[in-house]
C-alpha cells in the first residue's frame, strides 16, 4: 500500500511539473504570494519568454 | 539477488530477444504477430539500458554521484530546480515525445515492417539514447549550456554558427512538412476540420479559465478542455451527416493551408497565456494519455501484422516516396532511432532540473528508450492495415492514379490486392468521404489505431469515432508544434536581428513581434504550400527534407559528443559515438546527394526541375514547381557543406590532441561537492 502511494504521489507530481502547477507553486512561494488572477498573470509574463524560447521537440 | 539468478534472468532476456528478433527478421511467406516486435523492443532496451548505459555511465563519462549538478549549485526556484528523477524522466519525455515517431515509421512502412523495426531498435540504443545521454550530461557539466554555446566553446565558432543554423532550418522544415500533414489528413474532412477548429475556442476558453477564473489549476482545465474536445469529436459526426452545415467545413487543400498560414502568424503573436499556453497543456494530455491507450490497446489485442517484412519497394521504387532503403530508411525514421533535436532539449531545460549526476543515465538514455517504443506502435498501426489499403491511403494520386479504379488497378498489380469499394467502405465506416490519396502518414496511422481501438474497444460501431480521436490527437500534437516552432523560431530571428538593430531584438516590442512572426511564417508557409502543390503529394520532398536536417543536428551532436569524449582523454572509448556519428554521415551525406543530383526525377531535386522544364510548356504554376526544387537543393545543399565543415574543424582539433601537438582541456564547471550525497550518509 505505501509503495502504491508513493508511485502514485510521484505520477501526480511528474504531472504537475509537466503542467507548470509546480513551476506556479514555487513562483507564489519565492513572492510571498497566495494564488489570485493578478498573480498568475506575474507568473505566466515571468514564464512567457522562457517557455517559448522552449524547443518544442519532432 | 543471488548474483548467479540474476545472471539466468538476464541470459532469458537475452534468448528472448534473440527469439523475437529472430522471428521477426527470418520468418517468411506468413504473418507474423505484433507481439513479436513488442517483445523484441522490450529485450532490446533491457539490454541496451542494463549493460550498455552502465558502461556508458562507468567507463566513457565516470558519472560522480558526488558532484553538484547546476541545479543544486545555481538552484533559483525557477529555471535551476533539483528535482525528483521520476518526475524529470516524465518532463523530458513530454518535452521529446513529438509527432515525428509517429509519422516517419508510417511512411517507412513502405519497405516492410523489417527494416524499420531493426533500424529504430539498433538506432535507439546504439545512437539516439546514447545521444540524448551523453549530451545531457555534457550540458549538466557546464551550468546547463545549449548545444550551440557548448560547440562553440569546445569545439570552435563555425560549430556554434552552424547548430544554430541547422536549427532554424530544422524549425522551418519541419513546420512545413507537419502543416502539410495537417492539411493531408483534413482536406474534404468536414468532421476532423471542425473537431480541430473546435480546438481553438476549447484553448481560449480554457487559457481565459486559467487566468480569471482558478488560475493555475493547469491539470484541473486540462481534463476539463479534454471532456470539451471529446464532445467535439462526438459532434464532428453530426456536422460531417448535415447538408447544410458539412460544405462550411469541407475544404480543399489549399484553402487548409491558408488558413494553417493565418493561424500560424496570430499563434505566434498573440498573447502566450491566451492561446499556446492552454493548446500545449491540451496537448499533452492527450499526448500521454493516448500514447498510453495505444500500447494497452496493443498488448490486449496482440494484432496481426499484414504487411510482409520487406516489399518490393526496397529498390528504391516505392509510391510514398522514392529511394532505396539505404539511406532513405535511416532518414525517413529520424525521431524514433535517433534525432538531432533531442540533443536541444538534452541541453536545454533537463540539465537545469537533474538533482544528481548518476539520473542522466535515466533521464536521458531512458526517456528516449520510450520514445523509440512509441516508434515502434506507429510502425505496429502502420503494418496491421492490409498492405493494399495502406498502400492506396499514403499513395499521391500522382503516382497510382487519380480516380479510386485506376488507383485500386495499379496497387492491385503491385500485388497487394485492393478495392475501390473495399476502400469507399472503409471509407464510410471512419466517416470520411474518401481515404484515397490521403498523403502524409497520419491518415493511415488514424485508420491503423482506430483499427487497434475499436478492436479492443467497442468494436466497428465506434471506428469513425476512433479514427478522428486519432487525427484530432495528431493535428492537436502538430498545431502545437506549428504554435511553440513558429514563437521559438521568432525568438531566434528576433536574437540574430538584434545584433543588427537594437530594437528588432526586443521580444516585447509589437513591430518585431509582427515582423519576425511573418517573417518565419512566410519561411514555412512556403514550404507548406510548396507541398500543396507538389503533384506528388509534397511529403515526398518535405520529409525527407527534414529528416535530412535532423539527421544533420544530430551529426553536430555527436561530433560535439566525441570531441568532449578525446579531450577527457577517453579515446579508447571513440567508438561510443563516433560508429553512430560515421553512420550518420554516411547516411545523411548519401541522402543529401541523391536528394540533390540523383538522375531519377522522383528523387532528384534538380532532375525533377530539369523534367518540368523538359516536359511541359511553361506555366507560373510550372515555373514555381521548378524554383521550389532549386529552393530545396540549395538548402540541402547548405546545410551539407556546413556540416561538412564543422566535421573538418573537428577532426583537426581531434588529430592535434591525440597526436599530442594541442593540450586537451574541456571547459567544465569547477567540481563542488554535492550536500545531497551527505544527506543520504546522514
Amino acid at each position: 500500500m505505501k509503495r502504491f502511494r508513493q508511485i502514485a504521489t510521484t505520477i501526480v507530481a511528474a504531472l504537475r511539473e509537466i503542467f507548470d502547477e509546480s513551476a506556479y507553486s514555487r513562483f507564489l512561494t519565492s513572492r510571498g504570494l497566495s494564488s489570485c488572477p493578478g498573480a498568475y498573470a506575474a507568473f505566466l509574463c515571468e514564464q512567457e519568454n522562457r517557455k517559448a524560447r522552449r524547443p518544442k521537440c519532432c | 539477488m543471488n548474483k548467479s539468478i540474476r545472471i539466468l534472468i538476464w541470459l532469458g532476456v537475452a534468448i528472448l530477444g534473440a527469439l523475437a528478433l529472430g522471428t521477426i527478421a527470418l520468418h517468411r511467406g506468413e504473418e507474423i504477430n505484433a507481439m513479436w516486435l513488442v517483445v523484441a523492443a522490450f529485450c532490446s532496451y533491457a539490454l541496451g539500458y542494463r549493460f550498455y548505459s552502465n558502461f556508458i555511465s562507468v567507463k566513457v563519462l565516470a558519472l560522480d554521484a558526488h558532484r553538484a549538478t547546476p541545479a543544486e549549485r545555481l538552484e533559483d526556484g525557477r529555471d535551476f530546480v533539483p528535482t525528483n528523477k521520476w518526475v524529470v524522466f516524465g518532463h523530458h519525455f513530454a518535452a521529446i515525445a513529438g509527432p515525428g515517431p509517429l509519422v516517419g515509421p508510417v511512411l517507412a512502412a513502405q519497405f516492410g515492417y523489417l527494416p524499420g523495426t531493426l533500424w529504430i531498435l539498433a538506432g535507439a540504443v546504439f545512437g539516439g539514447c546514447v545521444q540524448d545521454f551523453v549530451i545531457l550530461l555534457f550540458s549538466v557539466r557546464r551550468d546547463g549550456k545549449s548545444l550551440t554555446e557548448i560547440a562553440r566553446e569546445e569545439i570552435g565558432v563555425v560549430g556554434g554558427f552552424v547548430a544554430y543554423v541547422a536549427v532554424i532550418a530544422i524549425i522551418v522544415i519541419l513546420l512545413g512538412a507537419g502543416a502539410l500533414i495537417v492539411v493531408n489528413a483534413l482536406k474534404s474532412s468536414p468532421w476532423g476540420v471542425f473537431t480541430i477548429a473546435m480546438t481553438i475556442p476549447i484553448a481560449l476558453l480554457m487559457g481565459l479559465y486559467l487566468r480569471r477564473l482558478r488560475p493555475g489549476k493547469v491539470l484541473e482545465v486540462s481534463v476539463l478542455g479534454f471532456i470539451l474536445v471529446m464532445l467535439a469529436i462526438w459532434g464532428g459526426q453530426w456536422v460531417s451527416q448535415n447538408p447544410v452545415v458539412a460544405p462550411w467545413f469541407t475544404l480543399t487543400a489549399s484553402t487548409l493551408a491558408l488558413v494553417i498560414i493565418i493561424y500560424g502568424f496570430f499563434a505566434s503573436a498573440l498573447p502566450v497565456w491566451l492561446l499556446l499556453a492552454p493548446r500545449d497543456y491540451l496537448s499533452t494530455f492527450v499526448k500521454l494519455g493516448t500514447i498510453g491507450l495505444l500500447a494497452l490497446g496493443i498488448i490486449a489485442l496482440r494484432p496481426t501484422l499484414h504487411m510482409p517484412p520487406l516489399t518490393r519497394f526496397i529498390d528504391g521504387t516505392g509510391p510514398i516516396f522514392a529511394g532505396s532503403i539505404f539511406p532513405f530508411a535511416f532518414i525517413t525514421i529520424a525521431c524514433g532511432a535517433i534525432s538531432g533535436f533531442h540533443s536541444l532539449i538534452s541541453s536545454g531545460t533537463t540539465p537545469k532540473l537533474i538533482r544528481r549526476e548518476p539520473e542522466t543515465r535515466m533521464v536521458g538514455y531512458g526517456a528516449m528508450m520510450a520514445e523509440s517504443m512509441v516508434a515502434i506502435m506507429a510502425t505496429i498501426a502502420a503494418c496491421v492495415l492490409q498492405p493494399g489499403t495502406y498502400f492506396a491511403i499514403n499513395s499521391p494520386a500522382g503516382v497510382v492514379g487519380q480516380s479510386p479504379e485506376a488507383a485500386s488497378a495499379t496497387i492491385s498489380s503491385w500485388g497487394f490486392p485492393v478495392t475501390a469499394a473495399g476502400m469507399q467502405a472503409l471509407a464510410q465506416a471512419v466517416g470520411e468521404q474518401t481515404l484515397f490519396n490521403r498523403t502524409g502518414g497520419a491518415p493511415a496511422f488514424a485508420v491503423g489505431m482506430a483499427h487497434i481501438f475499436s478492436s479492443s474497444l467497442g468494436g466497428q460501431a465506434v471506428m469513425a469515432i476512433w479514427y478522428h480521436f486519432a487525427i484530432m490527437f495528431e493535428a492537436l500534437f502538430i498545431l502545437t508544434v506549428l504554435d511553440a516552432g513558429t514563437r521559438v523560431g521568432r525568438f531566434m530571428v528576433q536574437d540574430a536581428l538584434g545584433h543588427v538593430w537594437k530594437p528588432l531584438g526586443r521580444t516585447s516590442w509589437y513591430p518585431s513581434i509582427l515582423a519576425t512572426s511573418a517573417l518565419i511564417v512566410a519561411a514555412w508557409g512556403s514550404f507548406l504550400w510548396q507541398g500543396v502543390k507538389d503533384p506528388l503529394g509534397g511529403i515526398n520532398s518535405l520529409w525527407p527534407l527534414f529528416g535530412i536536417c535532423n539527421q544533420l543536428l544530430a551529426t553536430v551532436a555527436l561530433c560535439l559528443a566525441t570531441t568532449i569524449i578525446i579531450k577527457m582523454g577517453k579515446a579508447r572509448y571513440l567508438p561510443v559515438t563516433l560508429v553512430p556519428l560515421t553512420w550518420l554521415v554516411a547516411v545523411t551525406f548519401t541522402a543529401s546527394w541523391q536528394k540533390m543530383f540523383n538522375p531519377h526525377p522522383r528523387i532528384g531535386f534538380l532532375a525533377h526541375a530539369r523534367q518540368l522544364a523538359a516536359s511541359a510548356a511553361p506555366s507560373h504554376e510550372i515555373s514555381h514547381l521548378i524554383f521550389n526544387d532549386r529552393l530545396d537543393a540549395t538548402v540541402t545543399g547548405v546545410l551539407v557543406c556546413m556540416v561538412a565543415l564543422i566535421l573538418l574543424e573537428s577532426a583537426f582539433l581531434w588529430i592535434s590532441v591525440l597526436s599530442g601537438r594541442m593540450q586537451a582541456r574541456v571547459k567544465e564547471s569547477p567540481f563542488v561537492a554535492t550536500r545531497f550525497a551527505s544527506e543520504e550518509q546522514g
